[in-house]
């Protein structure tokens, strides 16, 4: 068990800068997920604390030590990589019983501790099998197991899942998840996939060109985005940005559209966009934001929009409806029986009490 | 299709592709058939018009001389001389291919400057060599012979080696650095095992490269250390050359690359494929 910081964390490929001065601090427990987009620094900051690589400034901290100078075998880390890492001449329980043997664990143990992870995984009855006769699904359980009898004080993941797919994706996470309550082990995990950040994260760290760009809990991220990249990157289908100019005036504040269209902000909006008349802005608007008007009077914030159903997708339980907003595509999350043909005139309500509005020049988001 | 039984015209292509191949291998064997029955003959049968196909009876007369005479020794220094260098070029070799493959050791050219040093024609440095050699007085003794096969082989293995170890998945290594092994352990427990095709394979490589030399072995060495290949060329005579000599000689020197192949095939097939997929 042990917690993590690092502090002012620089790193360069020769010209490129790849991580550029990160903070981060991660508690004793916690499982933190690094997300972003591809070349954003998050796999380079995984490798540099497991001492894969070393950081060209700043300090990593683990378990109360500064680790800058220790090999990665002297941290005490597991690792779980993308590609399994399993080796192929021997078999799974050697492949389990590696780190263990490297660190000439008494053989007794060894096999307790094989076994137990072998049950905890449901991988008991292959241990006499070799990587090569298991499934993608079974070689990554394999790989998890080696790095859980380590029993060590940091879990390291690089895409573990990345390989597998979606429907495997899915039961692995679960039982990642699971994992993490049992052993209750501080756990940093890498992804670029945003539901695996949601759906696993205490907290996430976004990153974004080797810079922290938010992290907090994958709610306060998802509904109190920092910066229109957060807004974007968080979110399945995307937060619609449409773009539009303020207008303000004794209070009340509206967004104009291009072509006369507007909306009306809530007045907790616009008490935030005082003095800001005039100001372009992209107006952020989730898909799950979007409902079919019931007719009956609308709740505050909520305002009626009127749209022609574009592109419809059905996925069982909701439709994403494409519909344009401001002379853009938007897409609207909607009930999967509220639209059934294209070319539809529908009525919406949209909720515009948790509307991000952002500063397309700074990227910031200011309300 | 009828089971058991192939269509007529199935049947003769194949019948025509097996006549072709017994044609070839019939081609290529009857030289090593016709070694080992001179090597059984009498001199009677060897000179013998019509040619016997086969002795008369197998004998051992022409081998019984060779040990008598002490010329199997030849065999001898050629297995310490091959064996030894080897060993050394494969070891020296495939750490250089490692930090080659790993650490970019001397940047992207490297690995293309070490190759092209195989590429020397012998005859070339044959002759500054032996000077070399004589000052040094390394002439006609082990060492000497060993250190120039070494020399020879170890751009070849580390050329080889660094194709192998560069296909090694990196993570395997990384993760077992994570797990607690250091780099030589990495080597040694991770890199050899998955390399061990490559290796194997380069191993005979080299091994028959020493063995086959003749040209750096006749003036290299003298009376002291005599290779089996030099051996040969004292049985050709001015006057007459010894032919049971010559072909008993050859086989005794033909059967340990025989049984080093024969022990390494499964490992032969899979490295040299390796090899040419990346290397």
């Amino acid at each position: 068990m042990a917690d993590v910081k690092l502090s002012g964390v620089h790193k360069y490929y020769g010209n490129v800068h790849a991580v550029r001065g990160v903070d981060l601090t991660i508690a004793d427990g916690e499982f933190a997920v690094l997300v972003g987009p591809s070349g954003c620094g998050k796999s380079t900051l995984l490798r540099t604390i497991a001492g894969l690589e070393d950081p060209d400034d700043g300090t990593i901290n683990i378990g109360g030590a500064v680790v800058n100078d220790l090999r990665p075998r002297e941290r005490n880390i597991a690792m779980v990589f993308q590609n399994y890492a399993l080796y192929p001449y021997l078999t799974v329980g050697e492949n389990i019983a590696f780190g263990l043997r490297a660190r000439k664990t008494p053989e007794i143990e060894i096999r307790k501790r094989v076994s137990e992870a072998a049950e905890m995984l449901g991988i008991g009855n292959f241990l006499q099998r070799y990587p090569r006769q298991l499934s993608g699904g079974q070689r990554q359980r394999v790989a998890i197991g080696r790095a859980i009898v380590r029993k060590a004080d940091l879990f390291l993941f690089d895409e573990p899942l990345s390989n597998l797919d979606a429907q495997l994706r899915d039961e692995m996470r679960t039982e990642i998840k699971r994992l993490h309550h049992e052993i209750t082990t501080t756990m940093i995990y890498v992804t670029h996939d945003q539901v695996e950040a949601m759906t696993l994260a205490d907290r996430i760290v976004l990153l974004r060109d080797g810079l922290i760009e938010q992290q907090g809990a994958p709610l306060e991220l998802f509904e109190q985005p920092r910066t229109g990249f957060v807004a974007g990157f968080l979110g399945s289908p995307s937060i619609n940005l449409i773009p539009g100019i303020l207008r303000t005036d004794n209070g009340g504040a509206a967004v104009a559209f291009q072509a006369g269209e507007g909306l009306n902000l809530p007045s907790a909006k616009a008490r935030l966009l005082r003095g800001a008349n005039g100001q372009q802005v992209l107006v952020g608007i989730r898909p799950q934001h979007f409902s079919r008007a019931g007719g009956g009077p609308l709740r505050d914030g909520v305002v009626p929009y009127s749209a022609v159903a574009d592109l419809i997708q059905p996925t069982g339980t909701r439709t994403f409806t494409t519909i344009k907003i401001g002379g853009v595509d938007a897409v609207a999350e909607l009930q999967a029986h509220d639209v059934s043909s294209h070319g539809e005139r529908i009525d919406l309500a949209i909720d515009l009490n948790r509307v991000v509005l952002i500063d397309p020049a700074s990227g910031l988001v200011i309300a | 299709m009828r089971i058991g039984k192939l269509p007529a015209r199935k049947a003769r292509i194949l019948a025509v592709r097996y006549l072709g191949a017994g044609t070839v291998t019939l081609l290529f064997l009857f030289p090593v058939y016709w070694l080992f029955m001179i090597s059984f003959k009498t001199p009677d049968e060897i000179y013998h018009v019509p040619p016997l196909w086969i002795p008369g009876q197998i004998q051992f007369s022409n081998y019984y001389v060779l040990f008598k005479d002490g010329d199997v020794l030849a065999i001898l220094n050629s297995l310490i001389v091959a064996g030894v260098s080897s060993g050394i070029a494969i070891v020296l070799g495939t750490l250089c291919a490692y930090s080659l493959a790993r650490f970019g050791t001397g940047g992207e050219n490297l690995a293309m400057w070490i190759i092209s040093q195989r590429m020397i024609p012998p005859i070339a440095v044959v002759f500054p060599i032996f000077l070399i050699y004589v000052y040094l007085g390394l002439v006609d003794g082990y060492f000497g012979l060993i250190l120039l096969y070494t020399a020879f082989n170890l751009p070849y293995v580390i050329w080889m080696m660094r194709g192998y170890i560069v296909d090694v998945p990196l993570e395997l290594e990384e993760s077992a650095l994570v797990d607690g092994l250091n780099r030589w352990e990495v080597i040694w427990k991770v890199v050899f095992p998955m390399v061990r095709p490559g290796l194997m394979a380069t191993s005979v490589f080299t091994f028959v490269f020493a063995w086959n030399d003749f040209l750096f072995a006749l003036v290299l060495t003298r009376t002291e250390v005599i290779t089996f290949p030099v051996m040969l060329t004292h049985y050709f005579g001015g006057q007459s050359n010894f032919w049971a000599k010559i072909a008993a000689m050859s086989v005794l020197g033909t059967l340990p690359i025989f049984v080093a192949v024969s022990v390494m095939q499964r490992y032969l097939v899979r490295g040299i494929s390796l090899g040419a997929v990346k290397g």
